[in-house]
């Protein structure tokens, strides 16, 4: 029993992660997520904390199952990355990523609205500082345009989440429909953090910014909290569907155009969280617990591939497909490990993506969703062209591009060991996890015709990679995505705008100038007063006049006045 | 490649990878065979047809990378497209 958020330990472990250096700093790196892990397990089911803010009921720890395996992958992937980074990350990356860390595991335990916004925000703030840390011109441009991004997003959820409460007076977290304004504005700050169109660029752009090491944090926290958040707020939203779908073609398509080996990555969690939203949509008790277990399972095997890619840009410095290859001579174990990676995301049987995903895929066909479940099938043979083999193909096989570089330090080893044993651990032994999901569940995943079902897709999409190899070649290329959008057109048009401004600018300047310019020669020709005493030389009205004169025009002036008053 | 093939890595021989393509070419025929043996009802009826699984997996890999090629042509551009230019001028 316990009523503080699990979240703070480890927002204090990255304050002392700044502050330490050497032996300190590394227990506490190790230490933290440990005790993080026995706290998460320490919350019973129901509010055990509630405070009042401006009248609102703040639930700043809430427990259920669903919300304790998030929390438990989130401080086990702390704990994983941390081993696989410390050595060699910066203190602000490992700092940054225990507080990123932090807030995943505050959204997982937040019962209310406003404390859910408070960590995402936290999450925004330090997955920004992950993304800086890679340290190049290309990855402060980047940040920039991620922080932009899900700042924006934390807005629009600030939105909806005060229009729901002035509606409704409620901030509980509870099932919505996105029924009207606030409700799709709550939905579309969710699914910006999701990756989901149209901006799901922002994640394939900033992710591949950050360092070899950066990328393991930042493929863990982001989208998975929304997955959780939807899952929380949106269960069985039917948009969610269609948008789910789009997300998991969008990420094939992409990861198949893509030379970089980290962006291949990057689009395919765009590809993933695509099976997790769609799911989400469906949003039975089976589709949910599919949801909740492809997320843990993606988390690891994600984090695997990406250490895999990881562990090749630290000793080659090189993440592009065209300059890699031939890898698996010097580096067996970052090959096997990320082969292993690549198997368990293609949802091959006897690893966690087939126990996981394939709960995804009976929810469709349990709902009768025919062309769901062919697209969703389809797409299991697209994860294994894009993720499953090309992945693996083009770094570690492909061609022999001459680099032999040595294989990864012990603790970067060791951290992909662990990953890998884990996804085969869940493939072999699928209810070790089951029993953790939200929902029970009569569900066997290894029957016999359906394993030899998977296996045909997944081996005849293999067998299609090597046929269409020749259509596969890479090229020294980055595809244009949505953020063209705001990268280019989006300059573009901003420009275009300084253009017709300055334009305007220009001719009111010059305009002014001539004004200026005539009133000038105007009030020197009739007002003026030239520094000299010879009263010719001066403008009409400035000159001397002789009193006879004067005497004249007062006369006149008079008899107008008494003409025009007595008439 | 002009190293002389007892030279090169047993993985990338001449005689591995024609080996490789046969045992590749023998699990393909057996996964799909095993459906004699193990049956597949399917939850649609489309989906338990025979070799079902191998044609629906290779097709839409084709289709995949074939609208993926033209799209390339559409969509790629050099490394360099964003780099940031001199808008001043």
């Amino acid at each position: 029993m316990t009523d503080f958020s699990p979240a703070l330990i480890m927002l204090a472990a990255a304050l002392v992660i700044a502050l330490t250096r050497g032996t300190l700093r590394t227990a506490v790196l190790m230490i933290a997520p440990v005790v993080t892990l026995w706290a998460v397990w320490q919350i019973e089911d129901g509010v055990q904390a509630s405070l009042f803010f401006l009248d609102y009921v703040i639930e700043p720890v809430e427990g259920s199952p669903l919300r304790r395996l998030f929390a438990t992958i989130f401080a086990g992937m702390a704990l994983l990355g941390g081993l696989f980074a410390y050595r060699t990350a910066k203190w602000q990356e490992l700092a940054a990523a225990y507080a990123y860390s932090a807030g995943a595991i505050g959204v997982s335990f937040a019962g209310d609205l406003i404390t859910m916004f408070l960590f995402w925000e936290i999450m925004a703030l330090f997955s920004t500082v992950i993304v800086w840390c890679g340290g190049t011109p290309a990855a402060r441009t980047a940040g920039i345009r991620y922080a932009i991004m899900h700042l924006s997003g934390g807005v629009i959820l600030k939105v909806g989440i005060e229009g729901l409460a002035i509606q409704t007076g409620s901030v509980d977290i509870r099932p919505l429909l996105a029924t009207d304004f606030n409700t799709w504005m709550i939905l579309a700050g969710l699914l910006i953090n999701a990756a989901a169109p149209p901006v799901s660029a922002w994640l394939a752009d900033a992710y591949p910014e950050s360092s070899a090491t950066g990328t393991v944090f930042l493929s863990a926290f982001t989208t998975k909290t929304a997955v959780l958040a939807l899952i929380l707020l949106y269960p069985g939203e039917s948009v969610l569907i269609g948008i789910g779908l789009y997300m998991i073609m969008h990420g094939i398509i992409f990861a198949l155009l893509e030379n970089d080996a980290r962006r291949i990555l990057a689009y395919s969690i765009i590809n993933q969280v695509g099976f997790m939203v769609c799911a989400i949509g469906i949003g039975t008790e089976m589709a949910l617990n599919g949801a909740a277990a492809h997320a843990f399972a993606h988390i690891i095997y994600k984090a695997l591939l990406m250490m895999s890619a990881g562990v090749v840009l630290y000793r080659t410095g090189k993440s592009r497909c065209t300059e890699l290859g031939g890898l698996y001579r010097t580096m067996p174990l970052t090959c096997i490990c990320g082969i292993i990676g690549a198997l368990a995301i293609s949802s091959f049987p006897l690893t966690s993506g087939f126990t996981t995903k394939t709960l995804i895929s009976q929810a469709a066909a349990d709902q009768q969703l025919l062309w769901t479940y062919l697209l969703l099938t389809a797409a299991s043979a697209g994860v294994f062209l894009h993720a499953g083999i090309k992945y693996p193909w083009f770094v570690f096989f492909q061609k022999d591009s001459g680099l032999r570089p040595k294989d990864a330090p012990w603790n970067m080893g060791l951290a992909m060991v662990i990953a890998a044993a884990v996804c085969i651990l869940l493939g072999v032994f699928p209810d070790l996890l089951y029993p953790l999901l939200p929902y029970e569940m009569d569900y066997h995943p290894y029957k016999a015709g359906k394993v030899i079902f998977y296996l045909q897709l997944l081996l005849f999409s293999g067998l299609a990679f090597f046929i269409l190899l020749p259509l596969m070649k890479r090229t020294e290329t980055i595809s244009l995505d949505t953020d063209w959008l705001w990268r280019r057109l989006g300059v573009s048009i901003a420009l275009g705008i300084g253009r017709v401004m300055g334009f305007f600018g220009g001719l009111l300047t010059s305009q002014r100038k001539n004004v200026q310019g005539s009133v000038k020669q105007f009030t020197v020709n009739y007002l003026g007063q030239p520094h000299t005493a010879d009263s010719e030389e001066r403008s009409i009205f400035g000159r001397s006049w002789q009193i006879g004169t004067t005497a004249l025009w007062i006369a006149l002036l008079l008899s107008a006045y008494i003409l025009v008053y007595y008439r | 490649m002009t190293e002389p093939d007892d030279k090169l890595h047993w993985l990338v021989r001449p005689e591995t990878i024609k080996k490789l393509w046969w045992g590749g070419c023998l699990l393909l025929a057996l996964t799909v065979l095993a459906q004699f043996v193990f049956g597949f009802e399917g939850y649609f009826g489309i989906d338990g047809w025979f070799g079902f699984g191998a044609v629906f997996g290779f097709l839409s890999c084709l289709a995949m990378v074939l609208f993926t090629k033209g799209l390339g042509y559409l969509l790629k551009r050099p490394e360099n497209y964003y780099d940031p230019v001199d808008h001043d001028d």
